[in-house]
């Protein structure tokens, strides 16, 4: 599993750039940003270093912060490859509560899920597919 | 013009007789059927003998909120069930509302009270009046149509909402007098021009009663001159009776109390003493001749003066000034009482929010709005949208169903409700015409 950090940001002009700025002043370095936005307000999902770390430099700035765990899938950057992924899952009866995907280098896209159900990851693994380990994606802490 | 000249411009040392008759009934009455009032009047060391002039009224113990609430549901009614006819009650959380009963009786004053202050705004038996208070447990809708066929107009029961019907009817029936709250009655105004109307010159409205809520002097004028009427303000609550309790006559200067049915004192509110005419504090309303539900000395928490001088319109009954304020932290939102602690209550019975809260009133379209600040527990699952909003949404549905009243509940960044270190700043009132 991928920690990806959660930030609650109200909509209100300037806020993510606050959230932003906490991340920075703590000297930790972004990979990803995902904004899903409300009339009211966004959750920021994040990929970035340390993300324990992050998240108490967030706590400290007075942000409601947190870890959530997702999975990460690498597929090749292909036509057709996010939906076999998704109708695997569906076979698989596994939910999908939200996702997001990027284009990484080197012919591959990563695919970021956060799903509800058990053993899914041996479960791709089984099916061969291939999970992004954490330190792929960023400096652990 | 009057309703009942011989009450209304009775001389004052006869109407000072009347009250002390009446308040020595009441303290027999209220000593010897309301066992509540048995134990308070012992305690206080004071018996119903001991009434023998009007300024003794100072002996008797106050009756405060809770103690009605207390009283949940009928313990305070002097009657038997038999002669109870109607039920009224105010907003309260569950099992905690203040319940008022009225016997045939109680309701046919009620209808005298507020049907002379009809007449003081020119009402006559051919006037057609109408009601667009809230009709149910809240005593502005049933009040006003029961002062309206008391005195024999044409009542028509709108109830509060459906603006455009409302409109429509003051425009195709001619309707003489509105009677609703201050925000109402200038919403209305508002969507009436919005709709292309002129009501001044198409509306033939000669005045409106307005009550249940703080109205300033600038709102008045503005609705005055947007629906081309006459606003006549008018008081009342529902533990003392309902709107009717006292009203502005054409003067504009006050209102006048209907002293054959109530005694009004005001007090320090610290210290409870009387404090001189003239001299602002709190109201302290006896009900006189209510059967069912009569209060002694009952502490309403709404600051006003007694206008001393008499007023031009040859009414003997003293005038109270314009409410402006409260002793206590109540709000009043669209007409409806609402305490923090009910706010607060609903908000304690949720584990996925902190106890740091914020209410924030603003006017919208002229109606009060209230929105509800509230940040989630540091270990809520907030990384899912779908649980933020059934959180809100069932925040938002407890509140309405203990408050009677909707509220926008916004979930916010821990930061931006400050902190204090002492007292926190837990209401934010920025409408239209509030000093607070």
């Amino acid at each position: 599993m991928i920690s990806q950090l959660t930030v609650f940001i109200e909509n209100k002009k300037g806020h993510l750039a606050n959230a932003c700025r906490a991340i920075a002043n703590a000297g930790i370095n972004m990979h990803a940003l995902f904004l899903a936005d409300t009339a009211d307000f966004g959750i920021a999902r994040i990929f970035c270093d340390r993300p324990n770390f992050a998240t108490q430099a967030l706590r400290d700035a007075g942000f409601r912060a947190k870890i959530t765990p997702v999975l990460a899938v690498r597929i090749p950057d292909h036509k057709g490859c996010l939906a076999d992924l998704l109708e695997f899952l569906d076979s698989e009866d596994v939910n999908i509560e939200y996702g997001y995907c990027y284009s990484a280098n080197n012919g591959y896209a990563i695919d970021v899920l956060k799903v509800s159900g058990d053993e899914v990851e041996e479960r791709l693994t089984l099916a061969g597919y291939q999970l992004v380990a954490p330190n792929e994606i960023y400096e652990l802490d | 013009m009057y309703y009942q000249p011989e009450v209304e411009t009775m001389p004052t040392q006869r109407l000072q007789a009347l009250q002390l008759e009446r308040l020595q009934e009441l303290a027999n009455y209220v000593y010897t059927h309301i066992p509540f009032y048995k134990h308070s009047f012992d305690a206080a060391g004071v018996t119903p003998a001991d009434i023998t002039a009007l300024a003794d009224i100072t002996k008797l113990p106050f009756t405060h909120k809770q103690d009605m609430r207390e009283a949940y549901p009928f313990k305070m009614f002097a009657v038997s069930q038999d002669e109870v006819v109607r039920i009224h009650a105010s907003s309260g959380t569950t099992g905690r509302a203040v319940v008022v009963g009225y016997t045939k009786q109680d309701l046919e004053n009620w209808g005298d009270c507020f049907g002379r202050f009809l007449v003081a705004a020119g009402a006559t038996k051919s006037s057609i009046v109408q009601v667009s208070y809230g009709y149910g447990l809240f005593t502005g809708g049933l009040g006003a149509h029961q002062g309206g066929e008391a005195l024999g107009c044409t009542v028509i029961p709108m109830s509060s909402g459906n603006t455009r019907r409302q409109i429509q009817f003051l425009n195709d029936f001619g309707t003489d007098i509105l009677c609703c709250t201050p925000s109402y009655a200038l919403h209305i105004a508002e969507v009436a021009i919005e709709d292309g109307y002129d009501p001044p010159s198409q509306f033939n409205l000669c005045a409106a009663l307005l009550g249940a809520e703080p109205c300033s002097e600038g709102m008045r004028r503005e609705i005055e001159e947007k629906l081309g009427v006459k606003v006549h303000d008018i008081y009342g609550l529902s533990e003392v009776m309902g709107p009717g309790v006292a009203c502005e006559c054409a003067q504009q200067q006050g209102l006048h109390v209907n002293e054959d049915h109530f005694i009004v004192e005001i007090i320090d509110p610290n210290t409870g003493e009387p404090v001189a005419d003239g001299e602002w504090g709190e109201a302290v309303f006896t009900t006189l001749t209510k059967q069912c539900s009569p209060l002694i000395r009952y502490r309403t928490h709404d600051i006003t003066r007694i206008l001393p001088l008499m007023c031009d319109c040859g009414r003997t009954f003293r005038r109270i000034d314009r409410i402006t304020g409260r002793t206590d932290d109540m709000l009043i939102i669209r007409g409806v009482n609402v305490f923090p602690s009910q706010i607060e209550e609903v908000i304690t019975g949720f584990a996925e929010i902190t106890a740091q809260y914020q209410i924030v009133l603003t006017t919208a379209n002229h109606l009060d709005r209230i929105e509800l600040r509230v940040e989630t527990v540091a270990d809520f699952p907030f990384d899912e949208i779908r649980a933020l909003e059934s959180l809100r949404r069932a925040i938002a549905g407890e509140l309405r169903s203990s408050l009677q009243v909707a509220v926008d509940v916004k979930i916010v960044e821990p930061k931006t409700i400050e902190r204090s270190e002492g007292k926190a700043r837990r209401i934010i009132d920025e409408r239209e015409g509030r000093q607070s």
